[in-house]
């Protein structure tokens, strides 16, 4: 089988990887440039688990064949800290215990970023829809929200609520 | 052998769809076509990604209508103001498609070839009098919407053909659409019942045009002219509504399944389209 050669930038860094045609981003990221952060739960695009940024734009990585990001930058889970230090979504899901097992972590958090890169302010409702593609079995969705908003507080820079 | 190729014209594209050997997809958003290749549903040997060809992408407003290129996201049809303002029950309709996530990549000429009963871009599309451009190896076509379905997962196009496009048309005054489905939930599901409706009033707000088109209650989705016609001429009145309940009743031809009965999709299908019905007067009220 003829492998396709692939070259695209993964979190600011320009990465070429070769791949057959039937892989998913979500296979390359994970199995060929061992970016383990983004997870398969469902592999249909119901979870969210495997999110990623692909020109800003959020997509399940699970949902795209590899060679189709060919020319586009891709934002993974592993470029959201700077170093050691944490993003803020990042943060504030340690303070408001957002999560459990952790599982869904990656792909809500990539689902975060894309939320506050767009709408700075959202609401409680506005925040839940956006999440409809992100499942999580541990938290009950509860202090994810509320970590969001928190995030998104101390973003805007006003004080976050205690 | 699944071999991929994402050719840079709409001349190479259809070479390579009417000289290929095996089954040929043609890939646009993949929201579908990935979870079938996953599954083993569809084991194309050749997948021709249709992204790289100039105007795939984007919408383009002339002289007040409406072009959407095949591979548009759902996401990048949802950011345009301007359609949202003269079809807001296409944008709403191809915006219930899936979640975020699948906004990013879901498009509207792979919910209409995809040919689920239940696709929610299509009864809006259909209401809206969308028309597609089909391009093959014997030239290039405009059909209709309704022209492409022809059954659960079937398709009016030939293996070299396949969708660059949708014209919306000019609006009159006072015209707007709406789209509603019907699920148990509020998100990420698939329609039980779906119903877009597209309206023209008089200065009065008499109804002088209407289209009706129900999703997920029949193998396509339909058209409904009788249900139209219950609603031209009439105001937004419970004779109407009564009328076009019962029109729309008429037209169902569900299957039985977990997601609904025959009578509850039936019932299910009237109540919605009254409520499609309102929404859509409502708008074109504020259209000047």
């Amino acid at each position: 089988m003829s492998k396709h050669h692939v070259s695209t930038t993964i979190n600011g860094e320009p990465t070429e990887f070769l791949c057959e045609p039937q892989l998913t981003l979500l296979d390359v990221l994970r199995d060929e440039l061992h970016l383990t952060g983004s997870k398969e739960g469902c592999s249909s695009g119901d979870c969210g688990a495997c999110s990623v940024l692909v020109d800003g734009r959020l997509v399940c990585s699970c949902l795209m064949l590899a060679v189709e990001v060919e020319g586009h930058a891709i934002e993974t889970i592993e470029g959201l800290a700077r170093g050691k230090d944490l993003h803020p979504l990042q943060r504030k899901f340690l303070e408001h215990a957002a999560l459990q097992c952790g599982f869904c972590t990656p792909g809500v958090l990539i689902a975060a970023k894309a939320l506050l890169d767009r709408n700075p302010n959202p609401t409680e409702t506005e925040a839940r829809y956006w999440f409809a593609g992100n499942l999580c079995r541990c938290t009950g969705y509860d202090k994810i929200i509320r970590a969001v908003l928190d995030a998104a507080a101390e973003l805007r820079g006003e004080r976050a609520s205690g | 052998m699944l071999d991929y190729t994402a050719p840079s014209t709409v001349e190479e594209a259809i070479r390579i769809l009417a000289e290929a050997s095996g089954t040929a997809k043609v890939l646009s958003g993949g929201t579908d076509l990935l979870v079938q290749l996953r599954s083993g549903r569809s084991k194309p040997d050749v997948i021709v990604d249709i992204k790289k060809i100039p105007g795939m992408s984007g919408i383009r407003e002339r002289d007040g209508a409406f072009v959407i290129g095949a591979a548009t996201p759902g996401a990048v049809i949802g950011e345009c103001e301007a359609l949202k303002r003269v079809w807001p029950g296409v944008v709403e309709a191809a915006n219930l498609i899936g979640s975020t996530q699948v906004q990013g990549r879901a498009s509207l000429a792979g919910n209409l070839c995809n040919a689920s009963p239940a696709a929610d871009s299509v009864p809006a599309l259909i209401a809206a009098r969308a028309i597609c451009v089909v391009v093959g190896a014997n030239g290039r076509r405009e059909v209709p919407v309704e022209s492409i379905p022809t059954g659960p997962g079937r398709t009016s196009l030939k293996p070299d053909e396949f969708i660059v496009e949708f014209h919306l048309p000019k609006r009159p005054p006072r015209s707007a659409d709406a789209y509603l489905r019907f699920i148990p939930r509020t998100e990420m599901d698939i329609a039980v019942v779906g119903a877009g409706i597209s309206v023209t009033l008089d200065p009065g707000g008499l109804c002088i045009d209407a289209r009706v088109v129900l999703g997920a209650v029949a193998p396509t989705a339909i058209l409904v002219p009788d249900a139209a016609a219950a609603l031209i001429g009439h105001t937004l009145d419970e004779t109407a509504l009564a009328a076009l309940d019962q029109a729309v009743r008429r037209a169902c031809k569900p299957i039985d399944d977990k997601r609904g009965t025959i009578e509850y999709r039936t019932k299910v299908a009237g109540v919605i389209a009254r409520r499609a019905a309102a929404i859509a007067y409502e708008r074109a009220g504020k259209c000047r």
